[in-house]
């Protein structure tokens, strides 16, 4: 007897929840023949603004974690992407239309990425702050502090590895993330975000949002609760106007990346969602 | 502001009674009132939270839900100085939007009248006049277990100060024993102490404490019991205990002082208190108020909400139709 089949409902990811779209809106994602995979949700301004609240609230849980824990929360989605890699190895086939080694390859590159980042989580400090010298008996020390709440254009032609790339480096240092995945290709990334809710990731530090980047990347661009604004997959878009609107609110920004380079493994990935913070300190009284 | 005479009160309750607020009358009265449909309640306050609010009726409903806040600090650690930002952001709670109006009270424990009457200055008054009320908690506030002579002096002390409203707590423990000639003496008695030696006296809201009444049978006996004992104002809740104030019960008050209305032509206000801390929860309760009792109901003198972080919410929503864009945290103060 033939099974019927079970198809997948693509739903957000919000504060370690997995709510449809508060809108009720779906959008069809279509493999690379053009067959119907799955209805993805198309997030709303609605659902951009509950993610930035469900991300900051988790700001200080994670910025206040420790460097080394940080790093071992990380490494952890490594270890769980691994025993998933099948699923994200189909998943890519059939939504790209690559041979099974070239989504192989991109599963195994991701995870590689992610061990990478989370080596850097108690190690980045040590190279992007500094025992500064000055003239007085003074300690002057600068550390690498979080930026806050982090929105992400991810790279929209890839399905797993732009997302790692984007998010990845941005959780390092102790940000939030509010991600806006691949339009064609998202499902890879609310997999991805069920990886993280079955991990130790606290619930809010990656929040994921499937749909239309140019109808939600304004709003994220314009929030006043947004740190920073990276725009590495909006080539695409408007993106000059989204800078425009995230400097009305003295956000960070990257600006967009192409090719088969973007996005990729840098210490500048992590240190541009950093605040350096100067402290004084007396050496003695003498 | 002048709450209802006391003579006037007692009288009427005798008429209403039928007999002296002894426990027996009382008790007879009280469980004479009909049991509340508990599964109608929620549903009909769940239907009222569904209507759809948006553009202009929204840019009313926030500005009226300021001018309906009781800005509230009621901890331990409170100082003069917490008081008197307390009172700035009563005054201007919104320094980049001077179109933002006044909330009607602060809402402060006896001993901090004083430093919030200095604060307040030539503000304070009527929130009818587009002025700040003084509200006291008195009684042993929260727990309410205190002699009656204390709780008297606490209240006599929160109105020489200069206290426009007391915020009472009755005692659960004799209404829940049954004891309700009990409660009403007390009521009664805070009442005539709410007196002011000009003849005048403050406004003297009662607080059920609905989270430890446990029924809403309870809470609508509760409520008439206030009512009948001279109450001004019924509050659900002193924030203390959870659950708080929550809309079906708050509907549920609305109802008793809509009946109240209508048997004897006297306004009775209602205060949700604890627990309410978005845009989104006051305005069902503004629908709430609008559908029982009218939309005569929202103004401060009938209408409260018992609030400290719901103002920086509302500003957020503000800003947000001010400017087009989601505001944060950053942009309004840390209290």
């Amino acid at each position: 007897m033939s099974r019927l089949a079970v198809p997948k409902t693509y739903k957000l990811y919000i504060g370690g929840a997995f709510p449809r779209s508060e809108s009720g809106r779906t959008y069809e994602v279509l493999a690379a023949d053009g067959s119907f995979l799955a209805n993805a949700a198309l997030a709303s301004r609605k659902d951009a603004r509950d993610a930035v609240v469900a991300a900051r609230a988790a700001v200080s849980g994670w910025s206040g974690a420790t460097a080394y824990n940080r790093g071992q929360v990380l490494y952890r989605i490594a270890e769980l992407l691994e025993g998933r890699r099948a699923q994200f190895v189909a998943e890519i086939e059939e939504a790209e239309g690559v041979t099974r080694a070239v989504a192989s390859a991109q599963v195994g590159e991701a995870i590689d990425r992610w061990v990478w980042y989370a080596g850097w989580a108690d190690k980045f400090a040590q190279v992007a702050g500094n025992a500064n010298p000055v003239a007085g008996p003074y300690f002057n020390i600068s550390v690498p502090e979080p930026t806050g709440v982090v929105a992400i254009v991810v790279p929209q032609d890839s399905s797993l590895l732009g997302f790692v790339s984007a998010v990845a480096p941005a959780l390092v240092a102790g940000n939030a993330v509010v991600a806006v995945a691949s339009e064609r290709f998202p499902l890879s990334a609310i997999s991805l975000a069920e990886v993280l809710a079955t991990s130790d990731v606290p619930k809010g530090v990656v929040n994921v949002l499937t749909g239309s980047p140019a109808e939600i990347a304004p709003w994220l661009a314009s929030h006043a609760d947004v740190n920073a604004l990276d725009l590495v997959g909006a080539g695409a878009l408007d993106w000059i106007s989204l800078e425009v609107d995230a400097a009305d609110t003295l956000k960070r920004v990257l600006r967009p990346e192409s090719g088969p380079d973007a996005a990729a493994p840098a210490l500048g990935r992590i240190a541009a969602f950093t605040e350096t913070k100067t402290v004084w300190h007396t050496k003695s009284l003498r | 502001m002048s709450g209802t005479s006391l003579v006037s009160a007692r009288e009427r309750a005798i008429a209403v009674l039928g007999g002296e607020p002894d426990d027996a009358t009382l008790r007879r009265y009280l469980h004479g009132i009909a049991g509340v449909d508990a599964v109608g309640l929620e549903q009909r306050a769940a239907g009222l939270g569904t209507r759809s609010i948006k553009t202009s009726s929204k840019k009313w409903a926030l500005d009226r839900i300021i001018e309906l806040i009781d800005l509230t600090t009621l901890e331990g650690a409170d100082t003069p100085g917490k008081v008197r930002s307390l009172v700035a952001k009563a005054v201007n709670p919104d320094p980049s939007d001077a179109s933002t109006p006044r909330v009607a009270a602060v809402c402060v424990y006896g001993d901090m009248v004083p430093f919030a009457v200095d604060a307040l200055g030539a503000a304070h008054g009527d929130p009818d006049d587009g002025l700040i009320s003084v509200a006291a908690v008195a009684t042993a506030f929260p727990s309410g277990r205190a002699s009656l002579d204390i709780k008297l002096a606490d209240t006599a002390e929160a109105v020489a100060a200069g206290a426009d409203e007391i915020d009472m707590v009755i005692d659960r423990g004799a209404f829940l024993a049954g004891r309700y000639g009990l409660v009403f003496d007390q009521i009664a008695a805070v009442k005539a102490a709410c007196a002011r030696p000009d003849g005048t006296s403050a406004s003297l809201k009662v607080i059920l404490e609905t989270g430890e009444l446990v029924t809403y049978d309870n809470v609508r006996r509760a409520s008439w019991l206030s009512i009948l004992a001279g109450g001004d104002f019924i509050k659900t809740s002193t924030g203390k205990v959870a659950p708080a104030a929550t809309l079906p019960v708050t509907l549920l008050m609305l109802e008793v002082v809509r009946d109240w209305h209508l048997a004897t032509g006297q306004r009775i206000g209602v205060k949700p208190a604890g627990g309410i801390r978005s845009s989104k929860d006051a305005i069902k309760y503004l629908v709430t108020v609008a559908e029982t009792v009218g939309e005569d109901w929202l103004q401060p003198h009938l209408f409260r909400f018992g609030a400290s972080s719901l103002l920086n919410d509302v500003l957020l929503q503000r800003q947000k139709i001010a400017t087009g864009h989601y505001s944060g945290a950053d942009y309004v103060t840390i209290d």
